[in-house]
């Protein structure tokens, strides 16, 4: 939490307000039963009326300090808390976009979502918290004491006492307790695990005559969820009797014990109204203290989550600015090109070394963790190579910046995920400056104007997040459409076909080759007919390229490429 | 799958376990949800707490005798006071009744200190006006006896442990209250998960296919988890706030009905300021969820297309449209935060102002005797306590409301439709392996057929390949045949009896399924494939297992059959995961196979020991194959060519080359194809 805590600097004189805020409305709330001691003291024995109303005017004046200083406080620490989290999370999502692919799966997708938006919202919620309670307790406390010491040093015991016996009781309470919280969740975890095992597997549960054995391991964990349940509530049943218990005995003790001090004329009544009433705000001060010593470490989980993010670098950076002079188009070589995945210790691709030229395809195929798409995601520079050099357009890539590089690139990735807004919007994002006639075309290229023409509203229909208002085979067209749009110089398609039935597939990739002459094409696959046809494949086994060359060559010399090709088709097709 | 984790993932956020027993928190004004029939519900919730009528007349006798021990407390804590101010205020008294007795300049000889009070008395004797001096006499006796007076602090102490027992009683009640709740609230919760879970095994695979696993997992954990904490809480709540409300009123009154009037001025006030606050921040509260959706969705968008963004370089345009969603974050955020904090302040203020009045208008009727300091301590108290309630039964309608939203959506679960009943008519036939579909037409809705007239005729030992492009509803056949959905008309019988005619598990005992989509649940190796038959030994297991070419593999783990898979199955590859349900499938040995042969994502040489597993699979058994290899479509005795959904074609392989339709046409392009492009 304390490493977050220099984002706090920008605020640092409304947090500074309201540090002197909250000591002000504490300082003032505290004088209170001090006027009011007044009161009965001089007041009432006094039979001074006037003394009364003037004392109670000036206790309504502090009560209206108290509110002003309170609702200012929280003004501002509002504010505060609220700019701390718009900061923290602008940083987290700057330092997430800007990760490298090695970042990005060092922490995982779905972690570094979590980290992002509910961690910051604890955060957030510990930060209010801090300000607004926090910062109270020990000022109401402290200040509790020497009000009350004021009033009575003899009876200051009863304070200590209480305080003592209040904070070893939570403390068992909490001991007790937070491992029966820290065990409720998983089992709600398990409840949910056992639910959403059988919702997933509903077919099969129900094709194996499964469900009285599903709901009987439901149940278990049902049980097993309630009895704990039970238990933890139990331990709040008997938490908050006792505390109030507590609290009340120690203003029973006070009138007794004060009262023997008012039989000695050592206090008088109102002093020990007062301080009855002392004792009971420094309680609820302790309450409140250790409250935040149960809230704040599940803050600081977080607070360690984001820190985490906030100081990982991207391995991949910029070495200048300046794009440099291409001395080619549309062109791309790998030199015995190497890699390792950090900490690694075996290759994922070793000395892989081939040409690509303008108009030409190449064709990427090999088992799984043959690394396939490894191999292609070294070209936009996703990951840098251990050993060697991936030139595009006679340049090593790390010589560009990022954004020139990738201009050059039209990617179209295995997932196909497409972003919430329309298609054109979607197809925009290959190119900001596409006209209609461009993404029209790139539709019609992609096989994907038919069904866009269907759509309501044709490239102007929307497209729900994650593109979950269309099938896959339907996202996988809009997204080689995105990458046609883009006019790029090198074409990359990381197993983009394998939602599109082969006739759609074959059709895809004719238009494809009549439209694209200019640039290299790429093209990972399992499907042999998707690769048949390339002017290069590649053939991958364990990182290593086993062959290279046209499907015929490759069939003469490559025995691993004769093993796919079997696999796939039959004896008579092979010829 | 992938939408499957997705929702995963928005689950991941956990339920939203209230604020917790040990919650409390800026709780106030969170956005509201309407119950759509809130009569009908809370009767129904109602029902639930009724089963238990025994512990409920204890909580509610409890609440009711907690808060009525409680509110005793104060008042007679204050006789207390009253008790320990006696002597100093009959001295106080006397003396002023002395002060009163004394010619006016003596008096004020004796408040400027000049002289003491026998030098009064002196001078006044001395003044020989014989009435005045033996009155002045009279009250200097008394205040010498008042002067004498003692603390009675045997009354005292019978006062003190008369309210030890009051706030003990209070807290013994309090606690059996919390216990007995405790078990109950669990206990109907329980109930409730259990009777959805007993529901959902009811239910048709339509209800479960027509909405996501997300949906249906909120309802049984979040729903009930709300409707689970308001009972825990609210309910107690409602009834000690009520009871509060009324016992400190009438305590208030019984002590002086002035000071109570004057003090309830601030009543309606802080009703209303917490009625507004709630109300104001409850817009800024949704402004906020709204928000914080957007910045969600955005994050969640972007991350998941990370490779996207980056390729075509879109980071500082999806920074920018961050930053603009966390901009009005903050704003509506702030303002949320901020309401939702001052509710405290307001009514502290409020408490603040009666506390003063009680205050000062105590002092004023103390000095007149009206009544007496021990009163206006406990009211000090009394005016502290009732904030308290307010704000609780000012929440209690929007609590109230969104517990009833949440049961509401539990009893949706418990309403839907369930699946007709199972009946046997005759005896069950046995098992062979024989299918015939008559004149079958389906449709997932209404109006719209995917399989019309369909007639197929399945002899025990045949192959039925189905082919079609990805997502042409090649799982409408599973469906059908396992009875997940029923026809709309005609007729599908296996062994000669209509599925409607024979009971779904009989049924279901004579298929055997294995699909792309590989289910494994959170268990060791050995309970996964034992999953195929009940009471399966060992050695079968492993005969089976062996049989699938998952045998090696499984022995190459370092727990070998023992290995529990993790919840996503993730510590195995997912041509192993195949494996495995082909295993599974084997050990159940059914006369009938419902077969995937897709393999995505597995490697040449496990892709190889898939198929050979599969053949031995299939061997003996009348097969439907959701095909994607040549050998088996040719070899196929009747192919069903499929697409959108529907059934297209049907025939021999040569009988469907001849007709040189749908299937020619997408055998050509699948295995030809490559070669005229």
């Amino acid at each position: 939490m304390t490493k977050l805590l220099r984002y706090i600097r920008p605020y640092k004189w409304p947090a500074i307000l309201v540090v002197l805020l909250t000591a002000g409305q504490s300082i003032s709330q505290l004088y209170l039963p001090d006027l009011m001691s007044d009161i009965v003291d001089k007041g009432v024995v006094g039979k001074d009326i006037g003394l009364i109303i003037e004392t109670g005017l000036i206790m309504l004046g502090f009560s209206l300090v108290v509110s002003v200083c309170t609702v200012l406080a929280r003004l501002f620490g509002a504010k505060v808390a609220a700019g701390f989290a718009r900061d923290i999370r602008s940083d987290i999502f700057k330092s997430v976009t800007n990760y490298s692919m090695n970042e990005f799966d060092k922490i995982g997708t779905a972690s570094l979502i979590t980290r992002s938006t509910n961690d910051v919202t604890q955060i957030q919620n510990a930060m209010v918290m801090i300000l607004s309670m926090l910062l109270m307790a020990p000022i109401m406390c402290v200040g509790g004491i020497i009000m009350a010491v004021r009033e009575s040093t003899g009876l200051s015991w009863i304070i200590m006492a209480a305080v003592a016996v209040m904070s070893v009781f939570i403390l068992i309470v909490a001991k007790n307790a937070l491992p029966l919280f820290k065990s409720l969740q998983k089992k709600v975890d398990r409840v949910n695990l056992v639910l959403r095992e059988g919702l997933t597997g509903i077919r099969v549960i129900r094709a194996f005559n499964k469900t009285k054995h599903e709901q009987k391991r439901f149940d278990e964990a049902n049980k097993d969820l309630t009895n704990t349940s039970i238990k933890v509530y139990r331990w709040m049943a008997v938490m908050f009797p006792v505390i109030m218990m507590v609290l009340n005995l120690s203003t029973i003790a006070v009138i007794w014990f004060g009262g023997h001090r008012v039989d000695t004329g050592d206090v008088q009544v109102g002093q020990l109204m007062a301080f009855q009433q002392y004792v009971m705000q420094i309680m609820f001060a302790v309450i409140m203290a250790t409250m935040m010593f149960v809230m704040l470490p599940r803050a600081s989980a977080s607070a360690d989550r984001i820190n985490e993010v906030l100081k990982m670098a991207p391995s991949i950076t910029d070495k200048t600015k300046a794009a440099p002079e291409a001395p080619l188009h549309g062109h791309v070589e790998f030199r015995n090109v190497s890699f390792y995945y950090e900490g690694a210790k075996d290759p994922v691709l070793s000395n892989i070394s081939f040409v690509s030229k303008p108009g030409q395809t190449t064709a990427v195929i090999g088992g799984t963790g043959s690394g396939k798409s490894t191999l292609i995601k070294l070209i936009p520079r996703f990951y840098d190579v251990t050993v060697g050099q991936v030139l595009v357009d006679g340049v090593d890539v790390r010589d560009y910046p990022q954004a020139e590089l990738r201009k050059k690139i039209g990617f179209v990735p295995q997932k196909a995920s497409l972003v919430s807004g329309t298609i054109a919007d979607n197809l925009r994002f290959g190119s900001a400056e596409a006209s209609e006639e461009d993404m029209n075309k790139a539709l019609s290229i992609a096989q994907a104007e038919e069904f866009v023409t269907k759509e309501k509203g044709g490239v102007n229909a929307a497209v729900s997040q994650d593109g979950s208002n269309f099938s896959g085979g339907q996202k996988q067209r809009l997204s080689i459409a995105r990458a046609l749009v883009r006019k790029p110089e090198v074409y990359i398609f990381d197993d983009s076909f394998s939602a599109l039935d082969f006739k759609t597939d074959a059709k895809l990739r004719r238009a494809l080759a009549s439209e694209v002459t200019q640039a290299s094409v790429f093209i990972v696959a399992q499907r042999v007919s998707t690769v048949m046809n390339a002017d290069n494949i590649l053939v991958l086994d364990e990182g290593h390229l086993v062959g290279q060359g046209t499907h015929r060559e490759l069939m003469q010399s490559c025995g691993t490429y004769r093993e796919i090709v079997e696999s796939q088709l039959s004896v008579e097709e092979l010829a | 799958m992938s939408n499957d984790k997705q929702n995963q993932m928005k689950m991941g956020k956990g339920p939203r376990r209230g604020g917790g027993p040990m919650g409390g928190g800026p709780g106030h004004g969170m956005p509201m949800e309407k119950a759509k029939n809130f009569k009908a519900g809370f009767r129904r919730l109602l029902s639930y707490l009724t089963r238990h009528r025994a512990a409920l007349i204890i909580v509610i006798v409890m609440a009711v005798g907690a808060t009525v021990f409680g509110i005793f407390g104060p008042k007679t804590l204050g006789n207390a006071t009253t008790e320990l101010f006696k002597p100093l205020s009959a001295q106080a008294e006397a003396y002023s009744n002395l002060k009163d007795a004394l010619p006016d300049d003596i008096e004020a000889q004796l408040n400027d200190g000049t002289i003491t009070i026998e030098q009064a008395v002196g001078a006044v004797a001395a003044a020989g006006d014989e009435q005045q001096t033996a009155k002045v006499m009279q009250a200097a006796a008394e205040l010498q006896e008042a002067a004498e007076l003692r603390i009675d602090f045997a009354k005292v102490g019978v006062i003190i442990l008369t309210v030890i027992g009051l706030y003990l009683a209070s807290s013994l009640f309090n606690f059996i209250l919390q216990f007995v709740m405790a078990k109950t609230s669990q206990t109907i919760v329980y109930d409730m998960r259990r009777e959805v879970e007993n529901k959902l095994a009811k239910l048709p695979l339509k209800y479960f296919d027509g909405r996501t696993h997300g949906e249906i997992l909120s309802r049984v954990t979040n729903d009930i988890d709300t409707v689970s904490t308001s009972l825990q809480q609210g309910l107690t709540q409602i009834i000690s706030a009520v009871t509060m409300l009324i016992g400190i009123m009438v305590m208030m009154f019984t002590i002086s009905w002035i000071i109570t009037l004057v003090s309830m001025v601030v009543l309606p006030l802080s009703f209303i300021v917490s009625r507004a606050v709630i109300k104001k921040s409850q817009k800024f509260f949704k402004g906020q969820q709204v928000e914080l959706g957007h910045l969600n969705g955005h994050v969640e968008e972007m991350y998941a297309a990370h490779t996207v963004v980056k390729a075509f370089g879109k980071e500082a345009e999806s920074e920018e449209q961050f930053d603009e969603i966390n901009e009005r974050l903050y704003g509506v955020g702030w303002k949320a935060q901020f309401l939702s904090g001052i509710m405290m302040p307001l009514m502290h203020f409020l408490s603040n102002i009666s506390y003063v009045f009680v205050c000062v208008i105590g002092g004023v009727l103390v000095i007149n005797g009206r009544i007496s300091i021990g009163d206006v301590q406990a009211f000090i108290q009394y005016s502290r306590q009732f904030t308290q309630p307010i704000t609780q039964v000012a929440q209690i309608a929007n609590v109230m409301q969104s517990t009833i939203a949440s049961a509401e959506r539990v009893f949706e679960v418990l309403d839907e439709p369930e699946m007709s009943e199972d009946r046997l008519v005759g005896n069950v036939p046995e098992a062979n392996g024989a299918v015939e579909f008559s004149h079958v037409s389906f449709g997932y809705e209404l109006g719209k057929t995917v399989i019309k007239d369909m007639n197929l005729d399945v002899k025990p030992g045949d192959v039925v390949a189905i082919v079609g492009p990805t997502g042409a509803g090649k799982t409408t056949l599973v469906n059908l045949l396992m009875r997940f959905y029923e026809v709309d008309e005609g007729r599908i019988s296996v062994d000669g009896m209509d599925l409607k005619d024979m009971p779904r598990e009989t049924l279901r005992e004579r298929f055997g399924m294995v699909l792309q989509d590989t289910w494994l649940f959170g268990g060791t190796i050995r309970d996964n494939i034992a999953y195929g038959r009940e009471g399966a030994t060992e050695e079968e297991i492993k005969r089976a297992a062996k049989m699938a070419h998952a045998d090696h593999f499984i022995r190459t783990l370092p727990d070998g059959y023992d290995t529990v898979l993790n919840e996503e199955a993730s510590n195995i590859s997912s041509g192993q995961k195949q494996l495995l349900t082909i295993a599974r499938a084997l050990l159940a040995d059914p006369p009938i196979l419902i077969l995937d042969e897709a393999t995505s994502n597995v490697d040449t040489r496990t892709e190889a020991y898939i198929q050979n597993a599969m053949i031995a699979l299939m061997e003996g058994r009348t097969n439907f194959v959701i095909a994607h290899r040549l050998s088996t479509i040719r070899n196929a005795s009747t192919i069903l060519v499929m697409n959108e959904g529907r059934i297209i074609e049907q025939g021999t392989h040569q009988q469907l080359m001849d007709k040189n339709g749908f299937y020619a046409d997408l055998y050509n392009s699948q295995f030809t194809g490559a070669a005229t492009a």
